[in-house]
């Protein structure tokens, strides 16, 4: 525990008030866990272990599941079937919701209004809250950080564990802040910027560290943006991506189904308003940021770290002084079919996905259709909302019309092409731009090429049918 | 779980820097809600071909390949997604041991629940043993070393915690269980 009166950081205060015993050099700390986000791909074989050793969920009402990652983002068929990929994503699903019966926890399922990539979902509900410790079996949960939660993906066994015991064996990490001074320009959004600190932490840079994202830049972002920026921390390394909640986050979160009302509303927000980190803590290691400094941002590799101005040239492995980075940059410009030093610019694409629990939420739809609004793509484009919210709140406002009229698939929410596991997916060798997390090789389908970009950098690229740089669309529109 | 005190084995040596789990056992094969068999999914598509067969430029597909036990891999090995079965994968193949500069926690955290030893080494040494593919080393988890091709050793280490299962072969979920007076006393004092 730190001391009385020591400076603690925003990070250290949830870490220090979910103690339920501190770690010694034998044993890690025993960490509480206020909230368990579940679906169908990390936690059927955690249940299996639960059964082999007649255990049961400890606390219920504090695991909360959807479905996302294996589902169809097509509508029932006329038979009122779902348009499942193969019998085993079937089997996942209705294995989830024997589980949530059998264990007795709140599902929101396939066909549930209020059903969502997991990520998307939580928030929405008003289930992630200020001060919580909350994890789910998917590395993208530090999306959660964006409420000033400590919030970070654990593999199945873990899963397993919080289910049994609503607690975690944790090392407590180290800190890093990244202090984002300035201003974002025109048509330059979160998931440009969190691809420009990704780029310079590098891709295993955040490695052992929790992020809290600080200043003026952080502070002006909406939440959907602040999510956008939290969700990708893991692609940095980081555990987890934290910001404090303010007055944005508190507007946000009211009334919500699970957000408290009234006298306990008072309450929690006079808890809440305590949570930053206080002046003169210390991380163990800062770096800063220039916002105004923030290009549009693309990547060109194979991994989310590989990134450029959309307006810049593919770098030449030949000035990689490094053996093991140029071989690294060598393979990426490989697979990725792209010569070094050429624009990206007006290089060709064959497919653009606009989703994910990056940039599946109402404000990323508003971006990509200002872009489309009253023109035609020229490529297959995938729009998914990342839930049955965003859903309906979109197409409250046309947005799906414009969407369908500029010639684009409006689908039903799901992590799709961002995961591909659904049949959503790319043919070998075909490019994207892809407003998810991960351009991995074989991520959006066996041979897929992803380029990574923000809601409106994917939506010019539709229109062109190649990468275009988004500010002119900005200015023009 | 078995007891992980000596491993003894060729190496297999993967030069590639950042390979994600992605790439370890791609999302495709997540289908499933069991564990076990999922070696035959390992490293699918450098594996495999389109057709599925074999590459045989893939290092996995030498026949020096077989009985490897020790994986020794480019920096920031396992990045990406949480997935388990990344090690279950790994592990069903015959993996013991995980060699690199730099390994992601999330997959760091999985293997030491399944029985696969994650071993971060300083880069000398590291180079050593990527310099030398199929030599013979030992990993010992005991005296935390790892026997360098050319003679020497050097020192790695694991959190006392995760060593201590390990070797004994008892698992974490075990621990937290026997923890149930603590956590109940701290939900009574919220």
């Amino acid at each position: 525990m730190a001391e009385r009166g020591e400076a603690r950081t925003l990070f250290r205060k949830v870490w220090d008030a979910h103690l339920v015993r501190p770690e010694t050099a034998d044993t890690p700390a025993v960490l509480y866990i206020d909230l368990h986000l579940v679906h169908e791909v990390t936690s059927p074989q955690a249940f299996s272990t639960l059964r082999e050793r007649g255990l049961r969920v400890r606390r219920p009402e504090r695991t909360l599941a959807t479905m996302d990652h294996s589902i169809p983002t097509l509508p029932r068929d006329g038979a009122g079937r779902w348009p499942f990929v193969d019998a085993q994503a079937e089997a996942q699903v209705r294995q989830l919701e024997k589980n949530a019966v059998d264990f007795g926890f709140e599902l929101h399922g396939l066909g549930d209004e209020a059903q969502g990539v997991v990520h998307v979902f939580g928030p929405e509900m008003g289930a992630t809250q200020p001060g919580m410790t909350v994890v789910c079996g998917d590395s993208h949960t530090a999306t959660h950080g964006a409420f000033g939660a400590l919030a970070f993906g654990i593999g199945t066994s873990e899963v397993g564990h919080v289910l049994a015991t609503q607690c975690l064996l944790q090392r407590r990490p180290r800190t890093l802040a990244v202090r984002v001074e300035g201003r974002l320009g025109a048509g330059v959004s979160a998931k440009d910027l969190v691809l420009a600190i990704i780029a310079r932490l590098g891709v295993g840079g955040g490695t052992g560290q929790v992020i809290e994202y600080l200043g003026p830049a952080v502070r002006s972002l909406s939440m959907e943006g602040r999510m956008t920026v939290c969700n990708m921390s893991i692609e940095a390394g980081a555990r987890a991506g934290l910001i404090a909640p303010d007055d944005t986050t508190f507007q946000w979160l009211s009334g919500r189904p699970r957000t408290p009302r009234g006298r306990d509303l008072e309450a929690a927000l006079a808890r809440w308003r305590a949570l930053g980190s206080d002046e003169g803590a210390s991380y163990d290691r800062e770096v800063t940021v220039d916002a105004s400094a923030v290009a549009p941002w693309i990547t060109f590799g194979t991994n989310p770290g590989q990134g450029i101005p959309v307006d810049g040239r593919v770098p030449d492995p030949a000035r990689e002084a490094d053996p093991a980075a140029r071989g690294t940059l060598e393979a990426a410009l490989r697979y990725m079919g792209l010569r070094p030093g050429q624009a990206l610019l007006g290089q060709k694409v064959d497919a653009v996905f606009i989703g994910s629990c990056t940039n599946g939420r109402l404000e990323d739809m508003r971006e990509a259709a200002r872009a489309m609004k009253g023109r035609k793509v020229k490529v297959r484009t995938l729009v998914v909302p990342g839930s049955h919210r965003v859903k309906k709140a979109a197409e409250a406002e046309g947005l799906d019309r414009v969407f369908r009229e500029a010639g684009a698939e409006w689908r039903e929410p799901g992590c799709s092409m961002c995961i591909a596991m659904n049949g959503d997916d790319l043919r070998p060798g075909q490019y994207c731009v892809s407003t998810s997390n991960r351009n991995f090789e074989g991520r959006q389908g066996a041979g897929g090429r992803t380029l990574l970009a923000s809601p409106l950098t994917a939506a010019v690229a539709a229109v062109a049918g190649a990468v275009a740089d988004p500010r002119r669309a900005a200015e023009g529109a | 779980m078995e007891p992980v005190r000596i491993i003894r084995s060729r190496t297999l040596v993967l030069p590639r820097e950042n390979v994600d789990t992605d790439q370890i056992i791609p999302a495709r094969f997540l289908k499933t809600t069991d564990r076990r068999g999922l070696g035959k999914a390992l490293f699918s598509d450098w594996r495999y071909d389109a057709a599925g067969a074999p590459r045989p430029d893939f290092v996995l597909n030498r026949p020096e390949a077989a009985g490897c036990r020790i994986l020794v891999a480019g920096d920031n090995f396992g990045c990406g997604s949480s997935r388990e079965h990344a090690p279950w994968a790994l592990v069903d193949h015959g993996f013991q041991a995980v060699i690199s500069t730099r390994i992601a926690d999330i997959f760091r955290g999985n293997s030491l629940k399944n029985g696969l030893l994650p071993v971060v080494l300083d880069a000398q040494s590291h180079a050593r043993l990527l310099a030398a593919p199929g030599a013979e080393v030992t990993v010992d988890l005991e005296a935390q070393t790892v026997s360098l091709p050319g003679g020497g050793t050097a020192a790695f280490t694991v959190d006392a915690f995760s060593r201590h299962c390990l070797l004994n072969g008892v698992d974490e979920l075990g621990f937290l269980l026997s923890q149930e007076k603590a956590i109940a006393a701290y939900e009574g004092a919220r």
